[in-house]
């Protein structure tokens, strides 16, 4: 594992990718700390990180687009197949890579509040738990970004399909308010996502009949909820959304209050999404 | 050291590599020989744990390959069909990120990673980009990385495709060099390349197994053509008549290629081609007939492996994973 963690970060630093990742974010921040903290003359600097939140829409997917369908495209997965390690130390090492590359303009962040402290009142409690929680929310969003570059050999490929994720993922509680709360909706929109779903696992395991049993499974039971109770399905859809909003979990900590649910929410997408990595790589030797 | 048995794989309905068993002893240098899609990288892929297998079981050394792959993959060096190279990095970057995952430390990696260039004659290309090297170069990079960790088997997948005559030959003096001190198994289509470097030949067709042996075992095995060719100035009839006066003589063909001369094809069911050749000699000396030029020709790999590969009628040429089908191979 740390063969790949040193082999990564060398690749990061030789290339632009880690400069660019970090200059972006840096820029970002730094905007939005200029317009509320010394423009606006506010003292709260989680109102700058929830600003700089949208950032990660457009540096996550250019940060991980890379990681594995680069591998698979120079045919450079077969050494990693055929080395004495294992798929999961492959993804270990390179999601630390990354978080390593995406901690250190965080490091210069962090100094941000105590920079302002200097001048005024900073709520600095607040500032370090929000920054905790921004370092956390950008990790899970990289877990998604390496799932999505396991996917493909195509590198716009997997950027674009990540800043697509990314970006509905940062509207998604916007969005929720415009959808359907009736259950009739509910039920056609999650009947939508059954099928989404088994499209994906047929695609991830060549398997038909398994596709279609979840589908069929999952289906009987939206069937059978519907029919018994249908006013469960009231509200369900806009739920859902919100529910699934990484970037909605944020404000919570921007408000002021250290969510650990939260953490515990983020810490599952991050080992969730890593572990769907190391079962897409490990398909590829079974097709 | 490598014992693979009833290796089945298949791609959807195609099975590249059916129910293959063979057994490869340490110290000598195999060679894997097949046409284009007979399953040859297939093999070589699952052997070094890249591709899982659809049934059947690979032990190196006693480890299982999926089972066991830790202890497996340390045995083994690996060089897959297209260099798997970084090629942002020098070569001496990729060797230290190989070894290092090949679980190498401090002096030990450094004595390795020396060994390997100066082993594989790279030290003038070791502070430049992979990039910028050519494909001889790439080659061998990919040869060292394999050779990292000292395994005690060598997989290369046709090493000599793409290159220039001259680097053939270095990589296949390469190979002989290894081949002292490892294991070596590596791939090709090239008969005389085989013929020429290898102690055992493993000949595989539609993904069956169809001669293990060394290749003068093969040749003698056969029923070789035994075929003369000869040019003289005699007239046609008179040709005809002296040679079918020879003793085992099968099959007589005549063709004029111009200013007087006679270029004929003669074959024989005597298995000691040189007897035959005397009797053509001496039969032309009686008659005071003149032999401008006699060749002889010989079964090399080329026939044995048309000969097993088509043993079975098959009337297509040698066939791709797609076309391939159960077909009964009839050993010789």
């Amino acid at each position: 594992m740390t063969a790949v963690l040193k082999h990564e970060l060398k690749l990061y630093f030789h290339s632009l990718t880690a400069y660019v990742f970090g200059a972006f974010l840096l820029a970002f921040v730094g905007i939005g700390s200029m317009l509320y903290n010394i423009q606006a003359a506010v003292s709260n600097f989680e109102f700058v990180l929830s600003f700089g939140s949208l950032v990660f829409v457009v540096i996550v997917p250019i940060l991980t687009m890379r990681v594995l369908a680069e591998e698979r495209k120079q045919r450079t997965d077969q050494l990693l197949y055929s080395l004495p390690i294992t798929t999961t130390q492959v993804i270990a090492g390179k999601y630390l890579a990354l978080l390593t590359v995406y901690l250190i303009p965080l490091c210069v962040v962090a100094l941000y509040p105590l920079l302002f402290a200097q001048f005024g009142e900073v709520y600095l409690l607040i500032s370090y738990g929000s920054i905790l929680a921004f370092f956390i929310l950008g990790a899970a969003l990289i877990a998604v970004g390496v799932f999505i570059s396991s996917l493909t050999d195509n590198q716009g490929f997997a950027a674009g399909i990540g800043i697509a994720v990314i970006l509905l993922n940062y509207y998604s509680v916007s969005l929720s308010e415009y959808a359907s709360s009736t259950a009739l909706g509910s039920v056609i929109s999650l009947c939508v996502i059954i099928f989404a779903l088994g499209a994906v696992i047929r695609h991830l395991t060549k398997n038909e009949n398994l596709a279609y049993g979840v589908c069929i499974v999952f289906a009987v039971l939206i069937a059978m909820v519907c029919f018994l109770d249908s006013s469960k399905f009231e509200g369900l859809l806009p739920g859902i959304m919100t529910k699934l909003s990484l970037f909605n979990r944020f404000n919570t900590f921007v408000n002021g209050v250290f969510d650990m649910t939260a953490i515990v929410y983020y810490l599952t997408v991050i080992v969730f999404f890593l572990f769907l990595s190391v079962q897409s790589l490990e398909k590829r030797r079974y097709n | 050291m490598i014992e693979i048995q009833h290796l089945t794989k298949c791609y959807g309905e195609h099975p590249a590599v059916s129910d293959l068993s063979f057994t490869v002893d340490s110290g000598q240098i195999y060679g894997f020989l097949g046409p284009n899609g007979a399953g040859k990288s297939t093999t070589m892929n699952i052997m070094t744990g890249c591709l899982s297998a659809t049934e059947g079981s690979v032990r190196i050394d006693g480890y299982d390959i999926f089972e066991q792959p830790k202890e497996a993959k340390k045995r083994i060096g690996y060089l897959p069909e297209l260099p798997p190279l970084y090629m942002s990095e020098t070569p001496l970057e990729y060797l230290r990120f190989v070894g290092e995952a090949k679980g190498l430390r401090g002096a030990d990696l450094e004595g390795q990673i020396a060994g390997v260039i100066r082993q594989t004659k790279i030290e003038d290309a070791a502070h430049r980009r992979i990039s910028a090297l050519s494909k001889g170069y790439r080659q061998r990079v990919g040869i060292a990385q394999a050779l990292l960790g000292n395994p005690e088997v060598i997989i290369l997948d046709e090493p000599t495709v793409g290159l220039d005559p001259i680097q053939i030959i270095e990589i296949r003096d390469l190979i002989k060099d290894l081949g002292q001190t490892h294991t070596v198994i590596f791939s090709s289509h090239i008969l005389s390349e085989v013929q020429a470097i290898c102690d055992q030949i493993i000949m595989i067709d539609r993904g069956k197994l169809i001669a293990f042996d060394t290749p003068e075992n093969l040749e003698k095995q056969m029923l070789s053509p035994n075929e003369i060719t000869l040019t003289s100035d005699s007239p046609a009839e008179e040709l005809q008549e002296l040679l079918w006066g020879i003793d085992h003589i099968t099959s007589v063909h005549l063709e004029g290629i111009g200013e007087g001369l006679t270029k004929a094809q003669v074959k024989t069911d005597c298995p000691d081609i040189y007897e035959v050749s005397r009797s053509v000699f001496l039969a032309f000396a009686q008659r005071g007939a003149v032999l401008l030029e006699m060749s002889l020709k010989k079964a090399n790999l080329e026939d044995i492996f048309l000969e097993l590969a088509e043993g079975d009628t098959a009337p297509e040429p040698p066939a791709e994973i797609a076309e391939s089908e159960e077909n009964e191979v009839t050993e010789k």
